[in-house]
């Protein structure tokens, strides 16, 4: 019992911050010391003056005031700033994250789902009525050779083809066929600055998305034109769509008309206009 | 030893602490450093956000099968989310996420530098006292002689929080990147799997939280004042 009340004074395993305004001020000194290992394990039971006893507590709280710093969060008017600089933060991780040539996984073709079950999502219609005959993809910015591409030049392109997992930011995904052109060849055929940072693309839906070259530049990224070996369907983005299967569903932007490439994001993309973040990378 | 009579000192004989009134004396025991309760605040206000944007997330396919045929696996109220549609539920995700992990590498680094985790991590010789302690407090059995801050189903519950916590990094960490944490996707059995896991992981923090909401308010009224000042007056348990 008692060396119950001596030994739980002058414990030098205790935090210092801690015993700095009761070390003076126990009560007992004499006695045993608890080890360091049982220390650790226990919270010594001391014996402190009244006075001093609210004195430690009041202090102890006030150090914890930096948790009222989350409570901006609660405050609507810094709300967008903070949630900006989240998500450029997030863009950060993801594009350090981000391999040039680190491949998606690619499925054998029994795990492909059929193309009635994949799914298509869109905001303004499933179809805007390209006349598929006349279109052309308008090139300018940072190339050397700017103009209208039409499909048979895009076609002329080594043709990949690779069975990819889609993933739409509501949290489904679904791994589907799709051949296309490598993006990097579209670069190289149009003579892009492949030093130059973004791209831009506006699509006949109105839609419009922008790109990191990086991602451009992967091994996967398709100009595509072909779905399940067959011309991509109207509902999937005729006549061309990017895919890009290091990025999440929404960056793979459909009915391409222009591509854009520039070293200063003019626009970001239809969806992180809305909010959504802009690299996503998977 | 506190229990005991007999004692070989030859220093004059002490009444047991809590039968004398020291008039002029707390009796009290530092149990929390400052790191330690602000990660624990942090790391609630953390799950509150996660957990609550995660169920807004959610909503937008409230499935875990095919998007074609969806069947809605439960609706959430509207109550329960937060942030009022996807996006901007991924803002407040994408946001505390790294506010979580940052606390919990926090906290983690801080117990084992400073030896702490030995008091809440749970081992092999704790497995016997959980049982005692269900029963104290289920079965209203008496309690079992407690020798320090955490009880054996304290440690349980706290691990399984630690592991929980971990486990809701990794799997989130797949859903947010799982093409550059391709082995790890592999690992939790692909993409569609590790939705499920972190969905399982926010039950586990769900089942949790109660049942320490119910025992604070229950039986440690004393440690909802120790986990925000640091000090508990009076413990139960004797130091040794």
């Amino acid at each position: 019992m008692d060396d119950h009340t001596r030994n739980t004074t002058a414990d030098p395993a205790e935090p210092s911050d801690a015993s700095a305004g009761t070390e003076q001020t126990s009560a007992e000194v004499s006695g045993e010391v608890a080890k360091g290992d049982e220390a650790a394990q226990s919270a010594p039971v001391r014996r402190i003056e009244v006075p001093s006893y609210p004195r430690a507590t009041r202090r102890e709280l006030i150090k914890l005031a930096p948790l009222l710093a989350v409570g901006v969060f609660a405050i609507p008017r810094f709300q967008p700033a903070l949630f900006k600089a989240g998500l450029t933060f997030t863009d950060w991780a993801a594009a350090s994250w981000f391999r040039r040539r680190h491949l998606a996984p690619t499925f054998a073709d029994s795990d492909v789902v059929p193309i009635e079950r994949f799914p298509f999502n869109s905001y303004a219609g499933d179809d805007p009525g390209i006349d598929l005959a006349a279109w052309t993809l308008q090139v300018d910015g940072l190339v050397a050779r700017p103009g209208d591409y039409t499909l048979p030049e895009i076609q002329a392109l080594p043709k990949v083809r690779q069975n990819t997992r889609h993933v739409c930011v509501e949290g489904w995904n679904v791994i589907g066929r799709f051949g296309g052109a490598r993006f990097a060849d579209l670069l190289a055929l149009v003579g892009a600055d492949t030093t130059a940072r973004y791209l831009t693309f506006e699509c006949a839906d109105g839609y419009y998305e922008s790109l990191d070259m990086a991602t451009a530049l992967h091994p996967q990224s398709l100009a595509c034109y072909e779905m399940y070996d067959a011309p991509l369907p109207r509902g999937h983005g005729a006549p061309l769509r990017l895919l890009l299967p290091t990025k999440i569903g929404y960056k793979s932007a459909k009915y391409l008309i222009t591509m854009t490439v520039t070293n200063d994001l003019q626009a970001l993309g239809y969806w992180e206009d809305q909010g959504y973040d802009w690299f996503y990378g998977l | 030893m506190t229990g005991s009579t007999v004692s070989e000192s030859p220093e004059p004989q002490w009444p047991a602490p809590e039968a004398v009134h020291f008039a002029y004396e707390v009796r009290a025991a530092y149990e929390h450093p400052w790191l330690v309760r602000l990660t624990h605040w942090l790391t609630a206000v953390c799950l509150f956000v996660l957990i609550g944007s995660g169920l807004q997330i959610f909503m937008a396919f409230p499935s875990f099968g095919p998007k074609i045929p969806q069947e809605n696996f439960i609706e959430i109220p509207q109550a329960f989310r937060i942030g009022g549609w996807l996006a901007g539920a991924l803002m407040w995700h994408f946001t505390f996420m790294w506010i979580f992990i940052a606390t919990g590498v926090a906290y983690l680094i801080f117990q084992c530098v400073s030896g702490r985790y030995r008091m809440v991590l749970f081992t092999r010789r704790d497995v016997a006292g959980v049982w005692p302690m269900v029963k104290h407090y289920a079965l209203r059995h008496p309690q079992p002689l407690l020798t320090a801050p955490y009880n054996p189903l304290q440690k349980l519950a706290y691990t399984s929080t630690i592991l929980l916590g971990v486990a809701s990094v990794a799997t989130g960490l797949v859903l947010f990147n799982p093409v550059q944490f391709s082995w790890l996707t592999w690992l939790m059995g692909g993409f569609s799997r590790a939705r499920v896991w972190h969905f399982l992981a926010m039950c586990g923090f769900l089942a949790f939280i109660p049942g320490h909401l119910v025992m604070v308010a229950v039986h440690g009224w004393k440690n909802f004042v120790s986990m925000v000042v640091g000090w508990k007056r009076d413990p139960e348990y004797r130091a040794e």
